[in-house]
């Protein structure tokens, strides 16, 4: 390995020295400087996230395995905001008495999923593939139990790890499926020995039913809620966010790059799980008191609305994904933010807790305003640009029942969007929840996500880079 | 030639003005913050009337027509290599004409404002709204793309939204406003749809090439079709939708007359004069496809306008709130003008419907905005919407009373006010086109004007309700905008449409067609007159005059006797077993499948929850039913 392959595996080889200097810093930290392992991980991953944006030579590696190119890089720098938006959001959580002697662990969890999502992304093998979900799955059940004396908490841990090793067994099927049909799990020699044969379809399906766990489609979402609640809020922001970014990313790959030839079949299984996915979410959102809960089922009916703009196969749809995921990004990290805001401040998590909160924390209130506007897609917010480039290129092959379904569900949500506005402006509250201030890296990272959903929303260069990184079948 | 690039300060000033007063309103004086405001509103208004002088006046024709000027352009959003979004400003004779009427109806509601406003609570953001809407507004109009129109379409409900919800203590007003937002979003789904698909069928966005009738959308659009219709005619129709939101169509009208909850000035200006006509506005803009490339769509458009005429002028007749009635009324006009496009053609005499709903736009501008105000400034006197509460204030509000009654009788279509005119081509375009329209079109003319003096006869004339406080005259910033808007539903009928806002922007000749007029006039005034039979009469009839003529009295009395059979027929029979009927139709099954759908959707959620008990079992026999069940259809099904 020479210098130019190290520098193709920028991404990776940094998050892994970054892992193991937080456990150097860990072990020389005496107690009272404990508080300093944050400031210490987000600096450093801040530098990270920008090292990640220098020009890098593009191209393969271990013979075909593992493979660079733009598309994947653009990939790899959203997650990395995303994540350092994330790692921000926590570090009030963090500094609580009871975490406080964990405070590595979760930053090397954290990591650790993060280079697994990256080897996902940049596979070229099935078997890379497969390496990288589960280093990115395992590490997440362990955060999701991260406060393992709440048993709401150690029930989602629980749940997530026994649940995704199913998922993980159905993909391994489909994956022997694959192999047994063709011979090889190289990504671009298996592109062109698949065809419809049915075993090669049940190969597909299964491959298929491992992702739609991840990316929670319905009918393999019911984890989601369940785990969303348990889990630390910010630790929810993150699996929401980033782990779905990431499966969604891997997933538009292999769907464009491995399976062109079954696309007529693939694109009627993401025909009917668009529809199911985005109508159920949906229809459940509409009952939840929990805002957990509630964002768990809104995060589902989202990615009903992704798969809306995968489905033709085209460039457009694969840059109006990937500029989607950072719109969801800086929308779904604002509402999360105030609600972790909250969360921690008061321990407050129902909807009908934050009627009359403009009138105590008015600051909050628009923060969230501004993100469920984008997340309903309201113009001139980004979400509304989003959706548009999403049914924009479902429109263009000719979805044009499946985008009138989507353009109804996106009413729908907006009423349930509109619900929690209405709590917050409109309804009156005796006791409304108390006016506090947020600490400063709450609201650096309530900042950064509302500039990022009005700059991504008006900057029209950012959708056009996306777009000449991208590629159809 | 001139350029117009100075009309980008048509829209740059509200824009700044909100600025300024969205963030340090609430460190001036209210007062100050209304007049700078008002100012602005002035300054547009002026460079408005400028532009139209020079557009129509001083601009060469080229072939007889209207040039489509670019004044501003700049490319915001490449989307593929010939699919772009531009933001820029258009200046065409629509769009010129929209100016005036905006800025005219908007500077007057300013002013009016300040004397109808004075001391409430929050004065300041309420210029800042009107500000936002006013360049919300504009921006719609100077659009030089439907994208563009899009965002500012949108741009004008939430301000409308934040207007209607300006009393936002009143759980009412709130309801209302939210009521709008959702209604007008609803159909707004329809015109994004539409805009998807139009756009890449034609691959581009621009108005100029769409409406080129020689251009290539018009020429290829019809091409494909999906349903027994052409791809055209669907966006078109979606397109549409979006139209019947905003303007209140049926059956998307229920939004209108609760969003009477707003101030009154707000009703006058958004309500009346210039976002409910967003709709006729967009099927104007886009008319050449629809005329040319998209018959059918024309034909819903038709269909559509002469049903919400009927239907609204029937209902108005039974409201008691005047604000209601105005609203409704509003929504019949509307319908009228969607009509007057509906039976249009392209070009040259043919286009005479296309004309017409354009100057009926511009008079009903005049004469509603004028209701409207005339209206506020009844309710700032009396201090309640409801009839029974008035009655008798003809000498206390003098001035209201005479610009009221020559609204009312532009409205109803006597000559010489401008309704006439507007009213009359609207007729003799639909006589041409279609007969049963046309008769429809006859019988609303009669029922607008009964219902409009039931209004006036109630308010102004009938006894004298005993008022707690005597009811005053408005002050003067009330009176001036209600007597300049007068003087324009009065004389703007001698404007020759004809001449400068056409079809294919080119001059036509067209008179008056006197054997639809006279009738017409004829109807309006046996409306009228129905209408004082029944509400004018009783104290117009002087008592002293009933006591010196015996005979006279008798007769009057048995009058009045034949003003019970006509009661008995119009209130027992016609209202009871029409106007009712029609009435419950829109609060039950309009209003009705518009919440059962919520209801659908609430109900369908709370069947379904059982999916979600908790149990990991259960989850994974989900999952792995899902994946066998994918196998199954895909494999053995669908394969």
């Amino acid at each position: 390995m020479n210098l130019v392959n190290f520098s193709l595996m920028r991404h990776e080889l940094l998050l892994v020295v970054a892992a193991l200097l937080i456990l150097i810093v860990e072990i020389f930290a005496s107690s009272k400087s404990r508080k300093s392992i944050s400031l210490f991980s987000i600096v450093l991953f801040a530098v990270i996230t920008i090292v990640g944006f220098l020009p890098s030579p593009t191209g393969t590696l271990f013979g075909g395995m593992y493979e660079v190119n733009n598309t994947r890089l653009i990939m790899k720098n959203i997650l990395n905001i995303g994540s350092l938006l994330v790692l921000i959001q926590s570090v009030t959580w963090l500094n609580k008495d009871e975490n406080h002697d964990k405070i590595s662990e979760y930053f090397i969890l954290l990591v650790s999923t993060l280079i697994g999502m990256n080897f996902m992304i940049s596979a070229g093998h099935f078997l890379m593939f497969y390496l990288g979900l589960e280093l990115a799955t395992i590490p997440i059940a362990a955060l999701a139990a991260y406060e393992r004396y709440n048993n709401k908490s150690a029930e989602a841990g629980i749940k997530l790890i026994l649940i995704s090793s199913l998922s993980s067994g159905v993909l391994l099927y489909g994956l022997t499926m694959i192999y047994g049909t063709t011979g090889t799990l190289y990504f671009n020699e298996v592109a062109q020995l698949y065809g419809n044969e049915n075993l090669q379809i049940l190969g597909f399906i299964f491959f298929f039913s491992g992702m739609a766990f991840k990316i929670s489609i319905v009918p393999f979402h019911l984890w989601t809620a369940d785990v969303y609640e348990g889990a630390p809020v910010n630790i929810t922001s993150y699996l929401s966010v980033i782990s779905k970014g990431a499966a969604v990313f891997i997933f538009i790959i292999v769907l464009f790059t491995v399976f062109p030839l079954i696309i007529i079949t693939w694109q009627k299984i993401i025909y009917v799980s668009a529809v199911l996915t985005m109508t159920i979410g949906n229809l459940f959102a509409i009952r939840q008191q929990n805002l957990k809960r509630f964002l768990a089922f809104s995060s589902i009916s989202q990615a009903g609305y992704i798969l809306v703009g995968l489905i033709g196969g085209n460039q457009i749809g694969m840059a109006s994904v990937i500029y989607y995921i950072l719109v969801y990004i800086f929308s779904n990290l604002a509402v999360f933010g105030v609600v972790a805001a909250i969360s921690n401040a008061k321990g407050k998590e129902n909807i009908d807790e934050y009627n009359g909160l403009y009138k105590t924390n008015p600051g909050l209130s628009l923060v969230m305003l501004l993100g469920l506007f984008s997340l309903g897609g309201i113009p001139p917010f980004a979400g509304f640009f989003g959706k548009f480039f999403l049914f924009t290129a479902a429109a263009q092959n000719g979805y044009y029942i499946l985008v009138l379904i989507a353009v109804l569900n996106t009413i729908i949500s907006l009423y349930y969007y509109l619900l929690v506005v209405k709590a917050m402006f409109i309804n009156n509250n005796e006791a409304p929840i108390e006016k506090f201030r947020s600490d400063f890296p709450t609201r650096l990272a309530l900042g950064i996500c509302i500039a990022g959903i009005v700059i991504t929303g008006f900057a029209s260069i950012i959708f056009e880079v996306i777009k000449n990184m991208s590629f159809g079948v | 030639m001139v350029t117009f690039t100075y009309t980008v300060w048509i829209l740059l000033i509200p824009f700044l003005m909100f600025i300024l007063l969205g963030l340090a309103g609430h460190k001036l004086k209210p007062k100050l913050s209304g007049l700078l405001g008002t100012s602005g509103l002035a300054v547009i208004t002026a460079l408005s009337y400028i532009t139209a002088y020079l557009y129509f006046f001083q601009t060469e024709k080229i072939d007889g027509a209207f040039q489509k000027i670019i004044a501003y352009n700049a490319t915001w959003l490449q989307l593929t290599d010939d699919l772009h979004i531009d933001i820029g400003v258009l200046i065409d004779p629509i769009s010129v004409m929209m100016l005036i009427v905006i800025t005219t109806v908007s500077f007057m509601v300013h002013i009016y404002s300040l004397g109808y406003m004075k001391g409430e609570k929050g004065f300041e953001r309420y210029y800042a709204f009107l500000s936002l809407f006013s360049f919300s507004m504009l921006g719609l109009v100077l659009s030089t793309n439907i994208f563009e129109m899009y965002i500012f379409w949108e741009l004008v409900g939430i301000s409308s939204y934040l207007l209607i919800g300006f009393y936002y203590q009143k759980p009412s007003a709130v309801k209302a406003s939210k009521k709008a937002f959702i209604v007008t979003r609803f159909a707004d789904m329809g015109f994004l749809i539409g805009i998807l698909i139009l756009s890449f069928n034609t691959k581009t966005l621009d108005f100029i090439t769409l409406t080129d009738p020689a251009g290539p959308a018009i020429a290829q659009g019809s091409g494909i079709s999906f349903m027994g219709l052409s791809v055209m005619t669907w966006s078109m129709i979606f397109v549409y939708m979006g139209g019947v939101g905003k303007s209140a169509m049926f059956p998307f009208h229920i939004w209108l007359p609760d969003a009477m909850e707003g101030p009154t000035p707000v009703s006058a200006l958004i309500h009346a004069a210039t976002m409910v006509v967003a709709g006729v506005y967009l099927v104007a803009r886009m008319f050449p496809i629809y005329a040319l490339a998209a018959p059918a769509a024309l034909d819903v458009v038709a269909y559509v306008g002469a049903f919400s005429s009927l239907f609204a002028a029937v209902i108005a007749c039974t409201q008691t709130d005047i604000k209601r009635v105005l609203a409704y009324s509003t929504i019949s006009q509307i319908g009228y003008m969607m009509l007057a496009l509906g039976v249009s053609g392209y070009g040259g005499h043919e286009g005479l419907g296309y004309m017409a709903s354009m100057f009926h736009l511009f008079t009903h501008a005049m004469f509603k905005a004028l209701l409207f105000l005339g209206a506020g400034a009844i309710i700032h006197a009396v201090h309640s919407n409801y009839m029974n509460d008035m009655g008798g204030l003809r000498k206390y509000l003098p001035i209201t009373h005479i610009t009221f009654l020559i609204a009312c009788l532009t409205i109803s279509g006597i000559p010489p006010f401008s309704g006439f005119f507007s009213k009359d081509e609207i007729l003799a375009a639909a006589f041409s086109h279609n007969k049963i329209l046309f008769a429809i079109e006859y019988a609303v003319a009669g029922i607008t004007a009964f219902y409009m003096f039931r209004l006036y006869f109630n308010i102004f004339w009938g006894e004298d309700t005993r008022y707690e406080h005597t009811p005053h005259e408005a002050p003067v910033t009330m009176t001036i905008p209600l007597i300049v808007l007068a003087i324009g539903a009065a004389v703007s009928g001698i404007i020759p449409f004809n001449k400068l806002v056409t079809s294919d922007s080119k001059a036509f000749e067209s008179e008056i067609e006197w054997g639809i007029a006279v009738p017409s006039v004829l109807i309006g005034l046996l409306g009228i007159g129905i209408a004082y039979i029944f509400y004018g009469k009783k104290s117009s009839l002087p008592d002293r005059l009933a006591a010196t003529f015996k005979y006279t009295y008798k007769w009057a009395y048995n009058k009045f006797y034949i003003d019970e059979i006509y009661l008995f027929i119009t209130k027992k029979i016609i209202f009871r077993y029409i106007s009712e009927p029609v009435a419950w139709f829109d609060r039950h099954i309009v209003d009705g499948t518009m919440n059962a759908i919520a209801t659908v959707t609430q109900a369908v959620s709370f069947r379904i929850r059982g999916f979600q008990s908790g149990q990991l079992q259960k989850y994974v026999y989900v999952f792995i039913s899902g994946a066998i069940l994918l196998a199954v259809i895909f494999i053995y099904l669908w394969h």
